[in-house]
């Protein structure tokens, strides 16, 4: 079948057929997933070439329906793994997509982002770990931060500085560097809401072979935009939250093992969005649902909350399959931002005093706690709300660019802390 | 009303703020807050010998130094400032303070020495699970039993309840509901009958405890059935009192999220030099300024009596809870990433921010209390 003759009764009729025909919750996990890729269902919206079937978001989205209605499994997903399979699809050769896209599939390989460094966050072209190529090989030296699940993570993104004397953007490259390995120690950093899920990560003399750098030297930034903007896209808190199964079968228990290990870090991720699902319940429960302030305030936060899905519903339906997301993905994760806020606001006025309490003593056993002290982390992470603003400003409207003073010089005479 | 601190105030406020900084800075608050008590013995004889802060507003006659409302309110707002871990407002704001409204002159005598010099931890059990900050929550009994009152109920969210020496609990005539058949008791931290267990709270350098009373022994204080007035004047009181200390600490968010914006370099210059970032700081400064301003007056109305003072107190509550939680979210947000991790400070204050929101009620209560002390 090809896209153009795919319409939502066909594509159900089709995947259904196959799940009921080959779905089966005894199999192992990563057999599953592996039936499941060559199938061309596992990622629908992927290339032809690369286990996909090119149908577009909306077409996806009647496959993941299925799959759901009859309790499959589906590929692993969520966490950085699916930037990288997303920037090596844009950006890496065929060795790349080979080597990694179907073990990041099933799960059996992890990912993580190393971008941010203590000296460049926002300014992420500014990063200055280096890597040099000597005796045949890259070696890496320098120090990554607040990079997520690195501690469970078997490959790493890197973006590293090869050239210190052009302007910053021009000097930078991007590479698949395995964390596993004598040159990189990775230690966790614990965060204002007990988790510790990011960290820090050193490099000294790690190694990556010539074969693990992608696209060009030098075209680092190109590929890490890509990676960026399929992250912005992914935050705008639209994503199907993942949760164990409950249901008996030995490929459930290898799901939640998953769940319960790679996963882990991503844990508080749906508190830090708010958990505006949580609202209706907990203001029912509490009684505050009549209570006139409560409900201006409840119905508030809907609207804005409501509007925020339906216009990432719009630009997922508008973006064609397989063409890049582009800077508009911001204006989605600036939403996702004020959604967190209000709904930490609405959490608080809702439970009231017990607001105060956290863990078994607090609301939900500290559902609510977490909440409240793990939204700041939406309008920083991925780029925060300020680079977000300068995006959509410059980018998406066109407006004048400030002036800089950081790009036209090598970057190694450009200030830094 | 008083728009301005006299030098004497002001010199008492530097002296605190080199005393705070040098006995409360982060690494003790850590210290302090990791522990189940939540705070420092000695510390707290420090306070008390070289300051005499725990009797500021205590009058002389009951051992206190005799200073007003406007003097606490700068003890306060330092203490936010420092996020010092004491029981400082438990003692000295909730129970001294309803101890000197409702007691007769004979039990001031004998409760509020001990009090003043910070020998006696007292604290006030007025909230219950359902967490209404009025005299409507209140559903513990008091049943006469011989000369004494016997007290059942439970009390939770209650300020140091787990270390407190002496607490002033508030509960009813059974039957009666509201205002009518209020009075206010004391009992004593060890009375048999009494369960104590700390919550597992938010901000851990304020500790909380639930309260279990089954048939508890306690003393009146003042006159049976005459609780409500005084119980409404010292949570006024103690709205005001909190709306200074969140002032100090909003303040201090804001002046650390300034110096990190000139310190912090991205895109070849300090971030405090993009126009966002001084926007942002623009506007702290002004919401901090309208919240300290009306912290201030509510103060200086309280120590007055002015007519409106209550009303000024839920005005400056409101206003600082909003502020504070503000400047919270905006410090984290100005410092990044670094901001939402435990090594930085910051997280400290704001779970102060977002618990004190709620203590004696959130913004919204606070607001409709202002009205009807207008009269509306
Ligand atoms: C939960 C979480 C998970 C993360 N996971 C990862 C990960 O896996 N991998 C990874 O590489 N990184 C990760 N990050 C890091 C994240 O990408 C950075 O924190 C972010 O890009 C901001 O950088 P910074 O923290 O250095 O803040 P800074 O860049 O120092 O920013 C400080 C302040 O300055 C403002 N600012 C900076 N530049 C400008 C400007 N031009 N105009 C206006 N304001 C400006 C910012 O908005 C911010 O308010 C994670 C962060 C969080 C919170």
């Amino acid at each position: 079948m090809t896209k153009s003759d795919a319409t939502e009764a066909s594509v159900r009729a089709q995947v259904r057929a196959w799940l009921e025909a080959n779905w089966d919750p005894e199999l192992g996990l990563v057999e599953w997933r592996n039936r499941l890729i060559d199938s061309g269902w596992g990622v629908p919206g992927w290339p032809n070439a690369w286990f996909g079937r090119e149908l577009p978001a909306a077409l996806e989205a009647v496959v993941a329906e299925e799959t759901r209605r009859i309790g499959a499994v589906g590929v692993a997903r969520s966490g950085v793994r699916s930037l990288a399979a997303a920037t090596l699809l844009a950006h890496g050769d065929d060795f790349h997509k080979a080597k990694f896209l179907r073990r990041s599939l099933t799960g059996e390989d992890n990912w993580c982002q190393l971008f941010s460094e203590p000296g460049s966050g926002s300014d992420l072209a500014g990063a200055s770990t280096r890597a040099e190529f000597k005796d045949g090989r890259w070696v890496i030296n320098g120090q990554k931060v607040w990079t997520t699940s690195a501690h469970h993570a078997d490959w790493g993104m890197l973006l590293a500085r090869t050239d210190p004397n052009v302007p910053k953007h021009l000097g930078l490259s991007y590479f698949i560097l395995q964390i596993d390995q004598p040159g990189v120690e990775v230690r966790p950093l614990r965060q204002m809401n007990g988790h510790a899920s990011f960290n820090q990560v050193f490099f000294t003399d790690a190694e990556v072979p010539p074969e693990h750098l992608v696209a060009k030297v030098g075209d680092g930034w190109a590929v890490a935009t890509t990676t960026l903007m399929h992250e912005r896209r992914g935050a705008d808190g639209f994503n199907v939250r993942v949760q164990a199964s409950d249901r008996k079968g030995r490929i459930y228990e290898e799901e939640r093992a998953e769940i319960a290990t790679a996963m882990e870090p991503y844990k508080w991720y749906p508190q830090r969005a708010g958990r505006v699902d949580l609202i209706v319940e907990r203001a029912k429960a509490t009684g505050a649902i009549n209570d006139p302030v409560a409900r201006q305030e409840i119905a508030k936060l809907l609207v804005l909350a409501k509007s925020a899905e339906f216009t990432s519903r719009r630009a997922r339906t508008a973006q064609a399959a397989g063409k890049p997301p582009g800077p508009e993905g911001s204006l989605g994760k600036l939403a996702a931002s004020h959604v967190a806020r209000a709904a930490a606001h609405v959490h608080t006025l809702i439970s009231g005093a017990d607001a105060m309490l956290t863990g078994e003593d607090g609301p939900m056993d500290g559902v609510i706690a977490e909440i409240l002290v793990s939204v700041p982390a939406v309008s920083i992470a991925g780029g925060t709300d300020e680079i977000q603003r300068n995006i959509i400003a410059e980018r998406v409207l066109g407006m004048p660019k400030e002036p800089r003073t950081d790009n036209d010089r090598p970057f190694r005479d450009v200030p830094k802390n | 009303m008083q728009f301005s601190f006299t030098p004497e105030q002001d010199e008492f406020r530097s002296v605190l703020r080199r005393f705070l900084q040098e006995k409360s800075p982060p690494a003790a608050v850590r210290r302090w807050m990791e522990t189940e008590a939540g705070w420092d013995r000695e510390g707290w004889r420090a306070l008390n010998d070289q300051l005499g802060l725990t009797g500021v507003h205590i009058p002389e006659s009951f051992g206190g130094q005799g200073f007003g409302f406007v003097e606490l309110g700068i003890v306060l707002e330092e203490m936010g400032r420092a996020l010092l871990c004491a029981p400082y407002f438990s003692s000295t704001v909730l129970a001294a303070t309803a101890i000197m409204n409702a007691a007769s002159e004979v039990q001031k005598t004998a409760l509020l020495p001990p009090i003043a010099l910070g020998e006696t931890i007292a604290t006030l059990a007025f909230t219950e699970p359902n967490g209404r900050w009025d005299s409507s929550g209140i559903e513990a009994t008091a049943t006469p039993v011989g000369g004494g009152y016997r007290l059942d109920g439970v009390k939770s969210f209650v300020l140091d309840g787990h270390t407190a020496d002496l607490i002033v609990v508030a509960a009813r005539r059974p039957g009666t509901a509201g205002d009518e058949g209020l009075s206010l008791f004391t009992v004593a931290g060890d009375a048999p009958g009494l369960t104590r267990r700390a919550l597992k709270v938010l901000d851990p350098t304020r500790k909380q405890a639930r309260l279990e009373f089954r048939s508890v022994e306690s003393e009146l204080l003042g006159e049976e059935g005459g609780g409500a007035g005084p119980l409404a004047r010292t949570l006024a009181q103690a709205a005001m009192c909190l709306a200074n200390e969140m002032v100090g600490g909003a303040e201090r968010l804001r002046e650390s999220a300034l110096d990190y914006a000139n310190l912090r370099v991205q895109f070849g210059r300090p971030i405090a030099s993009f126009q966002s970032m001084k926007h942002k700081q623009a506007d702290m400064l002004l919401e901090v300024q309208l919240a300290k301003s009306a912290a201030y007056a509510a103060a200086s109305a309280a120590a007055e009596e002015d007519a409106d003072w209550p009303a000024l107190a839920s005005l400056a509550k409101a206003g600082a809870s909003e502020a504070y939680l503000r400047a919270a979210i905006d410090n984290i947000q100005i410092h990044g990433c670094i901001g939402f991790t435990c090594d930085n400070d910051t997280h400290l204050w704001f779970k102060r921010a977002k618990s004190s929101e709620v203590f004696l009620g959130g913004p919204e209560w606070h607001r409709e209390l202002m009205l009807r002390g207008m009269g509306l």
